[in-house]
């Protein structure tokens, strides 16, 4: 229209007004907003209230409270007999616990010969002395007959007590601190010997049935072994796979139902990939139970579907000017496909792998059926070694009795979703950089 | 880069495809039942740090019923050496396992655990019989000769001494072994079964019909563990929660324990069989894998030493009930000479 047509109109007369039903339209577009802006607030509380409770509860799982006692290594106490230079095993059974309890109660002033004084100790100091001491020994002999500051682990209950978890109104009887234990950690506190130190063993330690020497780093290295092995098994076989699918295939029937069985099972439940691992890997092919490898093929088989639809999808968005580009210049198909479309996909693909990833380093399901639901405290030193996984060990802690594990619970909840926000981030990050828009 | 991951991807598939993977496996694996588990993780974790020649044993929790199948899979390498139970092994478990060539099975008794009922710790004091639970709980009563469904709401109705409170039972679901001591320990026997009887239920039928819990939602199944029945005290005060002597002591602060016709449960209590509620706990041992699974044997040994299921040991204090002293010698001896099932 010009504007000449526009200006040789009429304007004396208004048209006639047209009920367009305007004010309705625009009541509709009002409402509909205020229904995104309620989805949306509902579906963020919710997070709010999640995060809260979890950060409430699990932040104090990053402190443990430890005490520095004057440790005398008594060579009475260590090693009796003095044969410690033909039997080196004197230094590994050694009685270390009364090492620490003696220090402690030398520092609170307890005479060694005060029974009920010294049985009120028991639980003050964790059991986890034995090994920190003696691997302090077993390091370096030199140190028997020797008095050193060492930062040793409070018991779980006095933790709890420390931190204000512990409801001090309730009767003494009832409660897993006596007053007397309370008096010598108020004691201890105003001298600056108990304190919350960094908990380092909540990444360190393996699983343990005391909470304060219990930790996820059995479960962070399954987790990272299962992971490796599902990138260097799901990327190259699902990029394959679609690859073919996507670029050389005929469309027939038999590839119309190969694609209606990979969105199939992208849709299954977990637990089954668990039974078919069982099933496949453990009771056939005989590979170890409770082995990081074995969780890792199963989590690769329930990632696979995932990677080929996000390969798929991303091989897809390559418009076909590039192929037919390419072609029109000589290349071979193969050629056509390594050197121009994949490398256009490839932001595309990585995004679905890590997101294939993030779902993988979530699963408990099937681990639980290929026994990987487990105590370990050892650390796998390869993936054929018995281990565990993050999700697992949160679900481990959820069932204990003792108080400080639900702390120590949440606090695997928090180290979990930094692991899982942090692989979003990359792939958003990743998306953001190199997708580019036709 | 693209050449490394092909690489180690074939490495990995290889090692994947290596069927019948043999290395020897250097570490004891057990399995089973969530109430065992506790115990279990104490004795594999002292075990680790007092043998430093052997790994610390992998074990893994999931039921008994489970855990027995897994340990009736059969012999070798990639079978579990220990099933732990909390109960006895069945006749058709143990058939199945020596169809499957586990011919020798040793049994060994740990000591027991007790059920206890709790509430909320503000609540007033519980005492109950087996018949108040029978009448608060049971599928269907019998009045005046007559079984209608329990027509019982709250607590006061089935026993004037208890509090006004609406019945809201938490007990353990189908699953758990712990129902079973449930049924047999308290309903049949607070049930009436001549009554039953002469309100027109056959013979066989009885046990059956004094064990059926109400479904009408005044009793509820937790299938999950004593954490959730807990939850559940905490958001209903006048809830009435089963869990095991241990949880409870663990979480005395928060619950109160109720006593059952007039015993207040303890480990005193439930080792002197005073206490009516208790049951034995048990772990199978593959005897095939003795001497084979380095650590088995000392394991087993060093589980059933006075230093660990005795009753100065930690799994009494962590809520065991230790076996009396005659007894724990009895299991001792019975595993030395191997005696299987």
């Amino acid at each position: 229209m010009t504007d000449a047509a526009i200006g040789s109109l009429p304007i004396a007369s208004a048209p006639p007004r047209r009920d367009i039903g305007l004010r309705r339209r625009y009541a509709a577009e009002r409402r509909f907003r205020w229904y995104g802006l309620a989805a949306i607030s509902v579906g963020l509380i919710f997070l709010v209230v999640m995060l809260a409770s979890i950060i409430g509860k699990g932040y104090t799982s990053f402190l443990q409270t430890s005490i520095l006692l004057p440790i005398t290594f008594d060579a009475q106490v260590i090693d009796p007999q003095d044969r410690r230079d033909t039997d080196p095993s004197v230094l590994v059974k050694a009685n270390y616990p009364q090492l620490a309890r003696d220090a402690l109660a030398q520092k609170l002033g307890i005479a060694l010969d005060d029974k009920p004084q010294i049985a009120a100790l028991r639980g003050f100091v964790s059991d986890g002395v034995r090994t920190q001491l003696r691997d302090m020994v077993v390091a370096d002999p030199s140190l028997i007959g020797t008095t050193r500051d060492v930062w040793v682990l409070a018991g779980a209950n006095l933790d709890s007590a420390f931190k204000g978890q512990i409801d001090l109104e309730v009767a003494e009887g009832n409660r897993k601190v006596s007053d007397r234990q309370i008096g010598w950690m108020d004691q201890l506190r105003a001298e600056g010997a108990m304190a919350g130190k960094f908990n380092t063993g909540l990444f360190t330690y393996g699983a343990s049935s005391r909470p304060e020497t219990s930790g996820m780093g059995v479960a962070i290295i399954g987790s990272l072994y299962m992971m490796a092995i599902v990138l260097l098994l799901a990327l190259p076989i699902g990029v394959a796979a679609s690859i073919y699918l996507e670029e050389f295939a005929k469309k027939t029937r038999l590839t119309d139902i190969i694609e209606v069985n990979i969105n199939n099972l992208a849709a299954v439940p977990s637990i089954v990939f668990g039974l078919l691992g069982l099933a496949v890997f453990i009771n056939f092919l005989g590979l170890p139970r409770s082995a990081a490898l074995v969780g890792g093929l199963v989590l690769t088989l329930m990632t696979l579907p995932t990677i080929i639809i996000a390969t798929r999808a991303a091989l897809a968005a390559v418009p076909p000017s590039i192929r037919s580009a390419a072609l029109g210049l000589g290349a071979s198909k193969t050629q056509t496909v390594f050197q121009h479309v994949l490398p256009l996909a490839t932001p595309g693909i990585l995004t679905g792998t890590i997101i294939g990833l993030a779902r993988a380093l979530g699963e408990t399901a099937p681990l639980l059926l290929i026994g990987m639901v487990a105590f370990v405290a050892d650390y796998p030193k390869t993936p054929l070694d018995p281990a565990t996984a993050l999700p697992v060990q949160i679900y481990m802690w959820a069932n204990e009795a003792e108080r400080a594990f639900v702390e120590r619970m949440s606090g695997a909840i928090i180290i979990l979703l930094v692991f899982l926000m942090a692989m979003n981030i990359t792939a958003i990050v990743l998306r953001r950089r190199f997708e580019r828009r036709w | 880069m693209k050449k490394a991951i092909l690489t180690a991807s074939a490495a990995v598939l290889a090692l994947a495809a290596s069927a019948g993977y043999a290395a020897a496996r250097d570490q004891v694996q057990i399995a089973g039942s969530s109430t065992v588990l506790p115990y279990a993780k104490i004795v594999a974790e002292s075990f680790g740090e007092t043998f430093t020649e052997f790994k610390t044993p992998v074990v893994e929790s999931g039921g008994s019923g489970a855990g027995i199948k897994e340990f009736c899979k059969g012999v070798g390498e990639n079978t579990i050496d220990i099933a732990n139970s909390s109960r006895k092994m069945k006749e058709d478990e143990l058939k199945s396992c020596v169809d499957a060539g586990v011919k020798e099975v040793q049994e060994v008794k740990i000591g027991y655990d007790g059920i206890v009922f709790a509430t909320d710790i503000k609540g007033p004091d519980w005492a109950l019989t087996p018949a108040d639970l029978y009448k608060a709980l049971a599928a269907q009563l019998v009045v005046d000769g007559k079984l209608v469904a329990n027509p019982n709401t709250k607590w006061n109705q089935v026993n004037p001494a208890l509090p006004d409170w609406d019945i809201a039972a938490y007990i353990p679901g189908e699953k758990h072994g712990t129902r079973e001591v449930f049924e047999e320990k308290l309903m049949a026997a607070g049930c009436d079964k001549e009554a039953v009887k002469a309100a027109g239920v056959g013979e066989k039928e009885v046990t059956k019909a004094c064990v059926a819990v109400r479904k009408d939602g005044k009793a509820v199944d937790i299938d999950g563990d004593y954490t959730e029945t807990l939850a559940r005290i905490d958001s209903n005060k006048t809830g009435v929660g089963v869990f095991g002597l241990s949880f409870y002591e663990n979480n005395a602060d928060k619950l109160k324990v109720a006593t059952v016709s007039g015993v207040t449960p303890s480990t005193e209590t439930i080792a002197s069989g005073e206490y009516p509620v208790s049951r034995p706990l048990f772990f199978y041992v593959k005897k095939a894998h003795l001497g084979v699974v380095p650590g088995l044997k000392e394991y087993v040994e060093f589980f059933l030493d006075d230093q660990m299921v005795g009753p100065e040991g930690p799994l009494a204090e962590y809520g065991l009930v230790a076996a009396p002293d005659g007894e724990r010698q009895e299991q001792r001896d019975a595993f030395t000479a191997g005696k299987s099932m």
